[in-house]
């Protein structure tokens, strides 16, 4: 029989083959569930939310079999979860890991803060281009040129 | 997608050039029926004098001929109709929109919906650069030149939309500025750092007459008071500025005052007989500048 080290036990169990979503605030995980669309994704996704971890608590973490994003789709996560990590595993081990960061353009996901902007009122999929100003996040809008700090 | 004018900085600095020579020939001749053969619709959602008299005067003296509304209150926005199917119909029958509207980003939303070019004549606090042109077109009639000017802007810095296009457009012109405002309505932190990036010098003052001697284009605005929210802040502010006659006794000789209009009690009645004023006239560059901005958009000029 082989011997079980508790401390290496999985909150969440191991996938063979994908991606690992870790490090995300637990206050985000569903967000991030969403700007992904993974509620309509067929793969097979195990998360956790509310975890400890050695650098952040109440981590959150999401793992989807057999699934490997493109670096314009999992960088839309930034804007919510700048710090979390990304794990590409194949074979049960991490084969790459990838550092997120901000996009240049946003489209859809936020809305924009101009209570007096035309994508407010109209059916219009909002637009940014993405600064970074004394580190906050800012998205200048396509339409009122407004920005919306995150 | 045509060639449409959204904001200011969809002009380059030649750009702004040509429309200004363009402009010039206008006002020579003020009628050449260039454009006998086109269709403008002029769709204003909102209500307006200066701006949609002057684009359907301009309109007419080119020679084309005019359709649209001037207000929302007839059209079928009023059965629901979104903004992107009135705009798909509208520029299958005309060849060029010029289009007002409240909303934010409504102008920029029109030219990715339109299949002709649209010309943004207001869309709400965001921009107006039709009136930032003839502001421009104004400047250099009196001045003789657009580079190197004193512009001192008085009144309400922080919403006016005229201002922050103004100084955008006029900072290809190794222009100065001094910013005349009460502390409520000073000029907004990024149009300092936009000056700042640039090297252009500016200062700011809450006395109208400090720095009016030395002033090239003095540039009043009007404290709106449909942009406060607190009806007290409003009257605390809506009078602080009142230039009369008797204030211009020592300033340069090439100063004029400009004002996009309307006037409330910035400038006294009595201001208008002085050699300075220069709204009038300013307004009637409208005519002239929107001429030259319609038919370079029509490739005809």
């Amino acid at each position: 029989m082989t011997k079980i080290d508790d401390s290496k036990e999985l909150k969440v169990s191991a996938i063979q083959n994908g991606t690992v979503l870790d490090h995300i605030p637990s206050n985000q995980l569903f967000r991030v569930i969403d700007i992904l669309k993974l509620n309509e994704s067929s793969d097979a996704i195990t998360f956790g939310i509310n975890l400890d971890s050695k650098s952040m608590v109440n981590k959150g973490i999401i793992k989807i079999a057999n699934r490997f994003f493109c670096d314009n789709e999992i960088n839309m996560i930034s804007l919510i979860a700048p710090n979390a990590s990304v794990n590409i595993i194949h074979d049960f081990k991490v084969a790459e890991k990838k550092i997120i960061s901000l996009p240049e353009k946003v489209t859809g996901i936020v809305k924009c803060m101009n209570p007096a902007c035309v994508t407010n009122h109209q059916n219009i999929e909002t637009q940014f281009t993405t600064t970074r100003k004394n580190n906050k996040i800012g998205l200048v809008c396509r339409y009122c040129e407004k920005i919306t700090e995150i | 997608m045509p060639k449409s004018l959204i904001s200011i900085q969809d002009f380059t600095k030649d750009e702004i050039l040509h429309i200004m020579e363009v402009a010039k020939d206008f006002e020579k001749d003020k009628s050449q029926p260039i454009l006998s053969d086109k269709v403008i619709a002029c769709i204003f959602f909102e209500p307006s004098t200066r701006t949609r008299l002057s684009f359907e005067t301009a309109s007419n003296r080119l020679g084309a001929r005019v359709v649209g509304f001037p207000d929302e209150s007839h059209t079928s926005v009023q059965k629901g109709e979104s903004l992107k199917d009135t705009i798909k119909m509208i520029s299958n029958y005309a060849d060029l929109i010029v289009i007002r509207n409240p909303l934010e980003g409504s102008a920029r939303y029109a030219s990715e919906q339109s299949s002709v070019p649209v010309i943004n004549a207001g869309d709400g606090a965001n921009q107006h650069p039709t009136q930032t042109l003839l502001d421009m077109y104004s400047i250099l009639q009196t001045q003789g030149s657009l580079d190197n000017i004193h512009i001192n802007i008085v009144g309400d810095l922080k919403y006016g939309r005229t201002v922050h296009s103004l100084l955008q457009a006029m900072s290809n012109f190794s222009p100065r500025f001094t910013f005349t405002s009460p502390e409520e309505l000073k000029l907004p932190k990024e149009y300092k750092m936009f000056l700042d990036k640039k090297n252009i010098p500016y200062q700011e003052s809450k006395n109208l007459l400090k720095h009016l001697n030395n002033t090239d284009i003095l540039y009043m605005t009007r404290i709106q008071k449909e942009r406060f929210t607190d009806p007290i802040e409003y009257e605390k502010v809506k009078n602080i500025y009142c230039l009369e006659a008797s204030m211009l006794n020592n300033v340069k000789n090439n100063m004029k005052i400009l004002h996009p209009l309307p006037r409330v009690n910035e400038i006294k009645e009595d201001v208008d007989d002085t050699p300075y004023a220069y709204y009038f006239k300013q307004a009637e560059n409208g005519v002239y500048v929107r001429m030259a901005i319609i038919s370079y958009l029509l490739g005809k000029r």
